[in-house]
């Protein structure tokens, strides 16, 4: 569904990305592994177009996107959930969500509306509440309701669990496990590799802008490799 | 007593002109970090091709749309050749293209019109009424009703529709508006759009009164400037209310100092802000948690 192939792309003149290759297959969760600053963001700020790509392709559904900007790549199906929520602070919870369908002019907004309430109930009492006075974990989950408002096919989230409490980590996953079940394609970028692991179907290892490991989600649980470096044992 | 109120309704009229100006500023700033310092040549478009419309035959009122037309082009242009064009530049770097293509617009302005004053005719004549001793022209009262409409309906079209609701999130974060799918090349230039606009409206409301040229861009600019900065940078409110308190403040030291001293408030209130509450009356209050 998503063919990343030799992917670059930098800051000015420091590169982050030196030819990145990745596929993610429809249905699946691919996890995406990295310490900090190893490029994991970047790679999903290209996806979305958000992110000049200086060299290489990326293909979404057999079609060029690379250089296509991001409002149309929105409208082709891939929506982000980015790092640090990204929410309009001043602008109202439905606002907030309301914006997330902006791409799709279509009727059926109001069912789609009724359906993110019903995922996450919290947000229906909140939702004439400005976004920026939510609690971490409710502004995670309206991230997620934002996107999913664009009705994607593929979903790119980056570091959902961060800074949000245990319980609320557990939650946000089943969440994602929720989306797949339904057929949502899921690009994932988690610092917590063990939970990310745990839901994803394959995962890639990306250090210093390269990608270094890409296997299964159990061979890379089992490699002993990443046991040492990612998974604190 | 009759004085006070004089002075009060002359500085209202300017202030909302000055109003609308910091308006301009505002909603740029809003959408694109970029202070426009050729907004007060929008203004002076709007009066001087209203005139030269008219004085070409032209019925006032299709003038005066054509005016508005005309600036909202013109806005259009800046943001699309000038603005975008140098995306990523600092802050700095913008602010010096604005400055230039204000230079340039005045520059055109000269050549294609002439450096004379002209006026336009009041919408319902000269005669001044009268209240509490105090005489108001009857265009003033054109002026403030017009600044209201305007506000109204900006007000509603931000509140009540998605697309203001989209140019409010280009505003408030310009990434995560790219990444829900709003094109915000389009509501940044649509902010430029509204702005000449509102400035040109302001222009041809206010030439009768004050009359116009070329060249009255440059210190209007300044002023609508220094109301945003006393009203807030970034706040819609703020810069109304920073608009007509500096138009009173320069109505008062007109009249009881010196009318010398008139253009030295915006100066002076400028300083005193920076110096004093760099936020202003009304700085943006974030609702933020991190």
């Amino acid at each position: 569904m998503l063919s990343i192939e030799n992917l670059r792309s930098g800051y000015g003149r420091i590169e982050a990305l030196h030819g990145v290759s990745v596929q993610v297959h429809a249905g699946e969760i691919v996890a995406l592994l990295g310490a900090n600053g190893a490029g994991k963001t970047t790679l999903l700020r290209a996806i979305s177009g958000v992110q000049p790509a200086s060299a290489g392709e990326i293909r979404f559904e057999d079609k060029r996107i690379d250089r296509m900007p991001a409002h149309r790549r929105v409208a082709l199906g891939i929506a982000q959930v980015p790092e640090g929520r990204q929410l309009f602070t001043p602008l109202s919870v439905e606002d907030n969500l309301r914006l997330g369908a902006w791409t799709r002019r279509a009727s059926d907004i109001a069912a789609d509306l009724a359906r993110v309430f019903a995922m996450f109930p919290m947000l229906d009492a909140l939702r004439h509440t400005a976004a920026g006075a939510l609690s971490g974990g409710q502004q995670q989950m309206l991230a997620i309701g934002r996107a999913l408002m664009a009705k994607p096919r593929l979903m790119l989230l980056d570091e959902p669990s961060m800074g949000l409490a245990p319980i609320l980590v557990d939650q946000i996953l089943t969440t994602i496990g929720e989306l797949k079940r339904s057929g949502m394609t899921i690009l994932l970028v988690e610092q917590n590799a063990h939970a990310a692991l745990a839901i994803a179907d394959r995962g890639y290892v990306i250090a210093t802008g390269r990608i270094s490991a890409g296997a299964t989600a159990a061979d890379l649980l089992a490699d002993p490799r990443i046991k040492s470096g990612y998974l604190g044992a | 007593m009759a004085e006070l109120l004089q002075f009060t309704f002359s500085g209202l009229t300017v202030g909302a002109v000055y109003a609308l100006v910091a308006l301009g500023f505002t909603l740029i700033y809003n959408a694109s970090d970029v202070i426009n310092f050729s907004q007060g040549e929008f203004v002076m478009l709007g009066g001087m091709v209203t005139v030269f419309l008219a004085l070409g035959g032209v019925p006032l009122p299709l003038a005066a749309l054509l005016a508005i037309a005309t600036a909202t082009l013109v806005g259009l242009a800046l943001h699309r050749f000038a603005i975008e064009t140098a995306r990523g530049a600092n802050a700095v770097t913008l602010i010096m293209i604005t400055i230039g293509a204000s230079i340039f617009l005045r520059g055109v302005a000269q050549v294609v019109f002439d450096k004379r004053y002209h006026s336009l005719p009041p919408l319902f004549g000269d005669d001044p009424i009268r209240f509490g001793g105090a005489a108001i022209l009857p265009q003033s009262l054109v002026v403030f009703a017009g600044a209201v409409v305007i506000l109204v309906l900006l007000w509603g079209f931000i509140d009540r529709t998605l697309f203001g609701k989209a140019v409010l999130a280009t505003a408030a974060n310009k990434l995560a508006a790219r990444l829900v799918g709003i094109d915000t090349r389009r509501t940044v230039g649509f902010s430029f759009a509204v702005s000449a606009a509102i400035g040109a409206i302001a222009g041809f409301l206010i030439t009768p009164i004050t009359l116009t040229s070329y060249n009255i861009g440059t210190l209007l600019a300044l002023k609508g400037f220094a109301a945003a900065m006393l009203g807030g940078i970034g706040s819609a409110f703020g810069a109304v209310i920073g608009g007509l308190l500096l138009g009173i403040l320069e109505a008062f030291a007109a009249g009881y100092l010196s009318s010398q001293y008139k253009d030295a408030v915006a100066f002076i209130v400028i300083l005193v802000v920076l110096l004093a509450r760099p936020q202003g009356l009304f700085g943006r209050a974030k609702v933020e948690r991190v």
